[in-house]
C-alpha cells in the first residue's frame, strides 16, 4: 500500500463529498466551492479543475461559489490562495468522487474500475457495449459520506481541459450588460438605502433632526443607532437625497488624527514597535571581507482599494432570520460576524455571494453587508438594497497602510554582497476577522463600532510568516547572500483605519528591496540583470529574470541617454508562491512616462493561461497606477481623499505596452498569479527612473514632484 | 402623493414614458424604472464613467445627466448593442479578447467606444486613448481594452 495522501486542508475542513458535487438531471454536475469570484476568473479556473477530474467538459460543469447554505467553509478568498488551496481541495474531492462512482459502476458492470472509461460522464468498459452514466448511478446516496482524501488525482499528462485557455464564463453577461452584480439585484418590494457616516473617524454624534429626514419625499425610515445613522426610501435618488440633508443637519464632535499624510513616515518611524526578527544568518566570514557599505530608506503612502462601484449589500431582516446577498470575500466569516453583531445564532444568518467590483483586497464590502442589514431591520419583511457612496468609501473603507523601509548592505572588493539588512515599520496589515482572537465579542465591521451597544474593533492583526505573512511579506529576499537581516517593527498606533491591500507589505517590501539591489549594481558598475543573477542560484528565479530581460531587448551595461531609461525588478510572491520579473522602459519627454512594461511569470503549472495573463497584466497596470500616482490625502482632521480627483490613478493616456511571458510548469504546482506583479512593478519603474535621470526616488508615488525634487538634491 | 409628470424619451428604440422627478439622474431610472443594469454607479460625479450611455448618439455619465435632459431623445444603452442577441463587432472584440476582469466598468468602455468608433472608424492608438481617459478601470484591464477596441475597428493589435 502506498503512502498515505496528504489531505488537503479545506477538504479536511469541509470532508462531505455532497458538499462539493452534485449531479444535475440534465448530464451537468453542479459543484461547490467557497472561494469567490472577484473578477480574477477563479471560477473559470476552479470549473476546469472539476471538469478535469471528473471527466466532463467543460461546459457540463457549473460552479456555485461561496454561499453559507450551499457551500464549503473555505474562509477568505485573498492572498493568492485560491488555486493552491481551493484548486487543490477541488481537484482532491471530484477526483475522490469520480472513484466512488466508478467503484459502483465496476459492479454492477461486472468490469473492475481501473478498466472503466469516463467520456462526459459516460462510463464505459473497453468493449463499449457495456456501459452506465453518473447519472444512471444512485449518486446522491454513494456522494452522502465524507472524503478520505486519499484518491490520487489524475496525472498532468493526461489532462486536457486544464493547461488550456478557457474563456471566463462570467464575461459575456458583463459584455452585455446582464444582471450580474449586488447592485443589479431586484426583489419584489425592495427598498434602496444609504448611509450617512460621521465626518471623521474618532466622531460622535451630538445631533440630528430626524423629523425634517423624515418629511423627505419617499422616505420610509431614518435609522439612528448610536453614531450609525442611514436612510430607507422608496426610490434610489430620495434615499440619495435624504442622505445628503442628513449629513448637512447633523452636527458631530470629531476627534483629531494624530498625524497627516506629509508627516505619516516620521511617525510610524517614532512610535513604540512590536519588533521581530524575521531572518537572521550571520557568516563571519562573509562578514570580515565587507569592503564599502550602502544605506538606503524608502517609503510607501496610504493606498485606497479605491473600488470602481462604491461597496454594496442587498438584505432582509425578520425577526430571528438575517439574509444579506453581499460580495464579501468570505462569506462565512461574516455570517459569524453578523451572528454576533445581532446576538443571533449563526444559523440564522444566512449570507450569498454575488459578484461585486475588483475589490483588491478587505475593503467595505463586509461593512456594507452590515449597513444593509442594520437598515433592513428598520423595515421588517421588505428587501433594502444599500450603496455607499463614492465618499463613504475613499473616507471609510481600511486604507493599505503606510510603511518605512530601511535597507543597509555591504559587498566586497568584487561588488559581491557580503551582508544585507532591511528594516520596516508598519502597522499590521489587516483588520479581518480570525487572525486577533479576542476574549470578548469583537468584529470587523465598521458600523458595529458606531451602535448605542458597540461591538469593539477587532484588534489590527498582521498575518502569520507561516502564510507569507503580511507587513513583513517579502521583506527577506532570496538571493544567495551570506549574511541577511530582516526586523518588521510593527507600529501598534494605528492613525488610519487599515486592512489587507493586494500583497500586503510586499509591495513596499520589494520595491525597497529590488531598488536597493540596483543601487548596489550600479555603486559597483554592474549591469542589474548580471547583478541579480550572479547572487541567484534558484534555477526558476533566473529563469524568468532571463527571460524577462531577453523578451525586453535587454542590452548589457546600457547607457542612458538622459532621456531613456530601462530597469528590471524580481520577485517570488510570498517567497514560495510565484515567480516574476519586470521590465520597465520609460522615458522623459520631457514628463516621465513609462512606455512598455516586459513580465515573465512562472506559476507552476497554468490550469487557464490567458487567466494567469489577465491577471498580471491587470496587476502591473494596478500597481502602475499606486506607483505613478497614488497616495491617500489626509490631514489631522480628517481623510481629503474622496474622489478621482482627489485620488487619481492611472488613465488610458498613460497605459503603457504590456507583454507578459508566460512558463509553464507542467511538473509544478499550481500557485496563484493575482499579487505577484505589485512590487516588481514599482521597483522595475523606479529602477528606469533611475537609470534614465541618475537621480533615484525613494519614496511612493513616483510623481514629478518628488523627481524634481530629487534632481534638485543633486 | 401625485406621481410627477412623466418624461417621453426613447431606450434602445423602445418609447419609455417615466414619472419620476426631472432632476433625478438617468442612471437610476435606467437601472430602477427600466431595469436596464448594465449602466452601473460608479462615483455619481461624472468622474470615471462607469454609467456611461450615449445620448443622441453622444457618451454621458447618466450618473449626472438629470431625467429633464433626455426628454424627446435618444438613449442607448449597453443592453441596446447586442442588436437581436448578436454582440456587437465591438462586444465580440472585448469577448475575443477577454477584455474584462470585474467587469464593473465595462460596459460604460463599450459605450465610450462604440461613441469613438461611430465617428472615428479608424482611429489611432492615441486617439482612442484620449477618447476612453474618462473611463476608469481599477482592475489594470486598460492594454487588453486597447486591443479590443483596436480589434473592433479591424486593425491589429499593437498596444
Amino acid at each position: 500500500m502506498s503512502a498515505a495522501i496528504k489531505v488537503p486542508p479545506m477538504l479536511s475542513a469541509n470532508p462531505r463529498l455532497d458538499r462539493w458535487v452534485k449531479f444535475n438531471d440534465d448530464r451537468t454536475a453542479t459543484v461547490f466551492t467557497g472561494r469567490v469570484e472577484l473578477g480574477q476568473g477563479i471560477i473559470t479556473a476552479l470549473t476546469q479543475i472539476a471538469a478535469e477530474e471528473l471527466d466532463l467538459t467543460f461546459e457540463q460543469v457549473r460552479i456555485v461559489d461561496a454561499d453559507t447554505e450551499l457551500t464549503p467553509d473555505e474562509g477568505h478568498t485573498s492572498g493568492s490562495r485560491s488555486i493552491s488551496e481551493g484548486g487543490s481541495a477541488m481537484r482532491s474531492a471530484c477526483a475522490e468522487v469520480r472513484a466512488v462512482l466508478l467503484a459502483e459502476a465496476a459492479r454492477r458492470l461486472d468490469i473492475p474500475a481501473d478498466r472503466l472509461v469516463v467520456e462526459e460522464g459516460r462510463i464505459t468498459g473497453a468493449d463499449r457495449i457495456r456501459e452506465t452514466t453518473y447519472w444512471n448511478l444512485p449518486h446522491a446516496e454513494l456522494l452522502d459520506r465524507a472524503a478520505t482524501g486519499q484518491v490520487p488525482p489524475k496525472p498532468v499528462a493526461r489532462y486536457t481541459v486544464v493547461g488550456r485557455s478557457a474563456r471566463r464564463l462570467d464575461i459575456p453577461d458583463k459584455l452585455t450588460g446582464r444582471p450580474r452584480f449586488v447592485a443589479d439585484m431586484k426583489l419584489p418590494g425592495m427598498l434602496h438605502g444609504r448611509v450617512a457616516r460621521p465626518p471623521s473617524f474618532g466622531a460622535k454624534l451630538v445631533s440630528i433632526d430626524e423629523a425634517a429626514i423624515r418629511a423627505m419625499p419617499g422616505v420610509v425610515a431614518v435609522v439612528r443607532d448610536g453614531d450609525f445613522l442611514g436612510v430607507v426610501a422608496e426610490r434610489e435618488e430620495q434615499a440619495v437625497k435624504a442622505r445628503k440633508a442628513m449629513i448637512a443637519g447633523s452636527r458631530w464632535t470629531e476627534q483629531p488624527i494624530p498625524t497627516d499624510a506629509a508627516d505619516i513616515y516620521r511617525f510610524i518611524e517614532t512610535r513604540d514597535t512590536t519588533d521581530t526578527v524575521i531572518v537572521e544568518r550571520r557568516d563571519e566570514a562573509a562578514l570580515a571581507r565587507a569592503a564599502k557599505t550602502f544605506e538606503s530608506r524608502y517609503a510607501k503612502p496610504y493606498v485606497a482599494h479605491a473600488s470602481l462601484g462604491p461597496s454594496c449589500a442587498l438584505a432582509t431582516f425578520d425577526p430571528g432570520r438575517i439574509e444579506v446577498w453581499t460580495h464579501s470575500q468570505g462569506v462565512y466569516p461574516l455570517q459569524r460576524e453578523l451572528a454576533e453583531v445581532f446576538g443571533l445564532p449563526v444559523p440564522s444568518v444566512v449570507a450569498h455571494h454575488v459578484d461585486g467590483p475588483g475589490c483588491y483586497g478587505h475593503n467595505g464590502a463586509d461593512d456594507a453587508a452590515l449597513d444593509a442589514v442594520l437598515l433592513a431591520r428598520a423595515v421588517p419583511g421588505r428587501p433594502v438594497m444599500l450603496q455607499w457612496m463614492r465618499d463613504d468609501e475613499f473616507a471609510w473603507e481600511p486604507l493599505g497602510p503606510a510603511m518605512v523601509v530601511k535597507t543597509r548592505a555591504a559587498v566586497d572588493a568584487a561588488g559581491n554582497i557580503v551582508d544585507w539588512s532591511l528594516d520596516l515599520w508598519s502597522n499590521g496589515h489587516t483588520q479581518r476577522p480570525g487572525v486577533v482572537v479576542t476574549t470578548e465579542p469583537s468584529v470587523s465591521l465598521l458600523a458595529a463600532w458606531h451602535l448605542e451597544k458597540p461591538v469593539p474593533r477587532i484588534p489590527q492583526g498582521d498575518p502569520a510568516m507561516s502564510g507569507g505573512g503580511g507587513m513583513a511579506r517579502n521583506a527577506e529576499v532570496i538571493y544567495a547572500l551570506p549574511n541577511q537581516k530582516v526586523v518588521a517593527h510593527r507600529v501598534e498606533e494605528l492613525p488610519l483605519r487599515a486592512s489587507t491591500l493586494r500583497a500586503l507589505g510586499a509591495y513596499a517590501n520589494v520595491f525597497a528591496g529590488e531598488s536597493f539591489i540596483d543601487e548596489l549594481a550600479e555603486a559597483c558598475g554592474a549591469d542589474p540583470v548580471e547583478y541579480r543573477l550572479r547572487h541567484m542560484q534558484n534555477p526558476r528565479a533566473r529563469a524568468v529574470i532571463e527571460l524577462a530581460a531577453q523578451k525586453a531587448g535587454w542590452v548589457s551595461n546600457e547607457k542612458s541617454d538622459g532621456t531613456k531609461g530601462r530597469g528590471i525588478a524580481f520577485a517570488q510572491y510570498k517567497n514560495g508562491y510565484g515567480y516574476i520579473a519586470i521590465v520597465a522602459e520609460v522615458v522623459l519627454e520631457p514628463e516621465f512616462r513609462v512606455m512598455r512594461m516586459v513580465a515573465a511569470v512562472d506559476v507552476g503549472l497554468a490550469i487557464n493561461p490567458d487567466g494567469i495573463l489577465n491577471q498580471t497584466e491587470g496587476g502591473i497596470l494596478q500597481a502602475l497606477s499606486w506607483t505613478l500616482k497614488e497616495q491617500v490625502q489626509f490631514d489631522r482632521e480628517r481623510i481629503l481623499s474622496r474622489d478621482w480627483e482627489t485620488y487619481p490613478v492611472l488613465t488610458f493616456s498613460e497605459v503603457p505596452k504590456v507583454e507578459v511571458h508566460l512558463i509553464d510548469r507542467r511538473d509544478e504546482e499550481p500557485l496563484g498569479a493575482g499579487e505577484t506583479p505589485t512590487g516588481p512593478t514599482a521597483a522595475a519603474v523606479a529602477n528606469a527612473l533611475a537609470h534614465a535621470l541618475g537621480v533615484r526616488v525613494r519614496e511612493l508615488p513616483l510623481t514629478r514632484e518628488r523627481i524634481i525634487a530629487a534632481l534638485e538634491r543633486t | 402623493m401625485s406621481l410627477p409628470e412623466p418624461t417621453r424619451f426613447t431606450v434602445n428604440g423602445t418609447a419609455h414614458s417615466v414619472p419620476a422627478e426631472p432632476d433625478t439622474p438617468l442612471l437610476y431610472v435606467l437601472r430602477n424604472d427600466l431595469d436596464l443594469k448594465g449602466a452601473k454607479f460608479g462615483c455619481g460625479l461624472g468622474q470615471c464613467g462607469a454609467c456611461t450611455v450615449l445620448l443622441d448618439g453622444h457618451a454621458v455619465n447618466a450618473c449626472d445627466t438629470p431625467l429633464w435632459a433626455v426628454a424627446g431623445k435618444q438613449v442607448t444603452t449597453v443592453e441596446g448593442l447586442a442588436a437581436g442577441g448578436t454582440m456587437s463587432r465591438l462586444q465580440q472584440a472585448f469577448l475575443d479578447e477577454q477584455a474584462v476582469q470585474c467587469g464593473y466598468c465595462i460596459s460604460g468602455m463599450l459605450m465610450s467606444a462604440t461613441a469613438l468608433l461611430e465617428r472615428t472608424p479608424d482611429p489611432t492608438l492615441d486617439q482612442i486613448k484620449e477618447a476612453m481617459d474618462r473611463n476608469l478601470c481599477r482592475c489594470g484591464t486598460q492594454a487588453r481594452i486597447l486591443r479590443a477596441i483596436q480589434r473592433a475597428a479591424g486593425q491589429g493589435a499593437s498596444a
